[in-house]
């Protein structure tokens, strides 16, 4: 059952999609209040003394027993449940010991940077891994995809944090040629989104522009390898897989032109299983952005996350904990829907 | 019995499965006998001020680190701790997450919803940093790692064991097996379990590759295993302080964790290929 050419997007399918999209929402409301009551669990019932973890290392036993009040440690556990739950919905994530903030507006702070650093890594595994994976498709065999084959078995099995240090060492120690680490050189651009490449370009800051992607060149390869072995390997399997099909067959015995049929028709097909992929690779590179961030003294939420470890500040680390998850949740979501645009036979399971 | 041999000359002709294979049995071994390998045994623990951050030399052919202790010796235990991490996690995993998949998967009511709603929420955080939350609440140890591991890698087994059952159930034989009048539990585990085994061993396979990998971020971060144990992460964490310089101390704990876990992993897929062979190779 192949689309006729053209017919990517079939308007009476728009309902279904959209109704698809509202089911998929509703079903997320659970998920997220699941996660919610897990990490009470882990946070509240798991740790022996849950007030002291909160007080950090430094805590006096007077500080840690005022903590047991302020967040009702002592009120019996479905009580705290539902204290806790009241105040996330209020975006209330308590308060950072290492910043003294809230650690939600710490969050809101150090997000943009995270965001930019797996965007950018997204954009680099995407565009370096799905052409790579027709030519592997399309010259199936060849020396270049067997090296590219090493490539990506290898890809999956090197320790990010590793890597980074190992590029790190050559690029930034030996050679000298990026920084070592930070986000920008120059003073940042003015904010807008946050995200200093955007905002850079938006102002028309060359400067700040240059120095942000200096920055952002090492930990965004570094951080793109693991999903750039995995795009490429499901760009290539989906090729392989659509070059199969009778409507390919039709349209090579029709005289079409190779270069049409491969951009025309076996893209659009082979990409779907890529696009999949593109919301469970979103976790592993946020996953990996808390690692990566604290190789290359990224801002953003890993190196908080890092910082918060070192500091004990437990809070902070739940904060991250939650931020992420829900993150997650969402833009699997995204991805899904998005999913059914592209390919409206998803809405009808 | 023939096969079973069957699939040993299929493995041993599969030259990715095989070097996999190889390079697992030569980590277990280094495990086994790393007291016996190391040639400073006694290097885990001691220290050697007058000798730190030698190169590769002949008397320390990886080099030295920070303490002057040698490095090979530590990767050789290093080798034991990553094993045992990795074995009791996946192990405990296997043993929380099969039965659950087993149960979802064969009864359809409001427990097997329940299960694998829940098992839905522990897959909706990336594992990393689900484990962090766990090891930093637990307090940093090697067994609060395991914990943190097995409790965060079990619904991969929930859900592959449960599609997979839920499909057999559709199948003529168990439908016989239950119209002879056998109990759920022997349907289960005399007929469903060994139709289900090759994609658990498959997924054992990579999950050990897999949490090697988290175990070495947990050390690296500082919420897993704790200087001086000879942990492949909290080595690589030791020596960033000493780069340049010292390269070989960063460098070579990373190559031991990139061999073994590319041995498991091109184990997995080698064995997906023996064990299934409706599944395409994974790198194809």
């Amino acid at each position: 059952m192949y689309r006729s050419r053209g017919g990517f997007f079939v308007p009476k399918m728009t309902r279904k999609v959209l109704s698809y999209a509202l089911k998929r929402l509703v079903f997320a409301v659970p998920t997220i209040l699941g996660l919610l009551v897990l990490t009470f669990f882990i946070s509240r019932v798991i740790p022996a003394d849950p007030a002291a973890l909160v007080a950090g290392e430094m805590a006096t036993p007077e500080q840690i027993e005022a903590l047991r009040h302020q967040y009702s440690f002592d009120r019996p556990l479905y009580v705290q449940l539902g204290l806790y739950l009241g105040k996330l919905v209020r975006g209330d994530l308590g308060k950072s010991l290492y910043s003294g903030r809230r650690v939600f507006s710490d969050l809101i702070d150090r997000f943009p940077a995270t965001l930019e650093l797996t965007i950018v890594a997204m954009l680099v595994s995407i565009l370096a891994g799905v052409p790579l994976g027709i030519v592997a498709a399309l010259k199936r065999n060849s020396l270049l995809d067997h090296m590219l084959r090493g490539f990506t078995v290898g890809g999956l099995a090197i320790a990010t944090f590793w890597l980074g240090i190992m590029l790190q060492l050559l690029f930034s120690m030996w050679l000298g040629v990026t920084p070592l680490g930070g986000r920008i050189g120059v003073s940042p651009p003015r904010f807008i989104t946050g995200l200093y490449i955007l905002d850079a370009i938006l102002t028309l800051n060359g400067t700040a522009l240059l120095s942000a992607m200096q920055h952002i060149a090492l930990p965004a390869i570094t951080l793109a390898f693991a999903s750039f072995a995995t795009i490429t390997r499901f760009t290539r399997s989906g090729v392989l897989d659509v070059m199969q099909r009778d409507f390919i067959l039709y349209e090579r015995a029709m005289g079409l032109p190779p270069r049409l049929i491969v951009y025309k028709y076996m893209l659009r097909n082979a990409v779907i299983s890529t696009v999949t992929q593109i919301g469970l690779l979103f976790g592993l590179l946020l996953a990996g952005a808390i690692v990566i961030e604290t190789v290359f003294d990224w801002p953003g939420l890993g190196l908080y996350a890092f910082q918060s470890i070192i500091l004990s500040d437990y809070q902070a680390i739940l904060g991250v904990t939650l931020w992420a998850g829900v993150v997650y949740v969402t833009v699997n979501l995204m991805v899904d829907i998005a999913l059914t645009f592209i390919d409206p036979r998803k809405a009808e399971i | 019995m023939s096969g079973l041999r069957l699939a040993w000359i299929k493995f041993s002709r599969d030259r990715l499965a095989f070097s996999g294979f190889l390079i697992i049995l030569s980590l277990i071994l280094v495990a086994v006998f790393a007291g016996v390998l190391a040639p400073y045994p006694e290097d885990t623990f001691s220290i050697h001020p007058a000798a730190r951050l030698q190169p590769p030399s002949l008397t320390h052919f990886l080099g030295t680190d920070s303490m002057g202790r040698d490095i090979f010796s530590r990767l050789l235990f290093g080798a034991r701790v990553t094993l045992i991490i990795s074995i009791i996690a996946v192990g405990t995993s296997l043993l929380i997450g099969v039965p659950l998949g087993l149960i979802a998967g064969y009864s359809e009511n409001w427990l097997s919803e329940l299960i694998m709603r829940i098992a839905d929420i522990f897959l909706s955080i990336p594992q990393i940093i689900l484990a962090i939350l766990l090891a930093q609440s637990l307090g940093p140890s090697i067994p609060n790692v395991i914990l943190a591991l097995s409790i965060t890698y079990w619904p991969w087994f929930t859900r592959i064991v449960f599609a997979e059952t839920r499909s057999l159930r559709q199948t003529v034989f168990i439908e016989a097996t239950e119209a002879l009048g056998a109990n759920p539990l022997r349907t289960t585990v005399l007929h469903v379990l060994p139709n289900v085994s090759s994609s658990i061993i498959v997924r054992s396979s990579i999950g050990m590759g897999f949490t090697i990998l988290t175990a070495a971020v947990l050390g690296f971060l500082g919420v897993g295993a704790q200087p001086p144990t000879p942990e492949w992460g909290v080595t690589i964490a030791e020596s960033r302080q000493y780069l340049p310089a010292a390269w070989w101390y960063a460098t070579f704990p990373g190559l031991a964790i990139f061999f073994v876990v590319m041995g498991f992993n091109m184990l997995g897929d080698g064995l997906r290929d023996i064990l299934d062979p409706r599944i395409r190779r994974g790198f194809e």
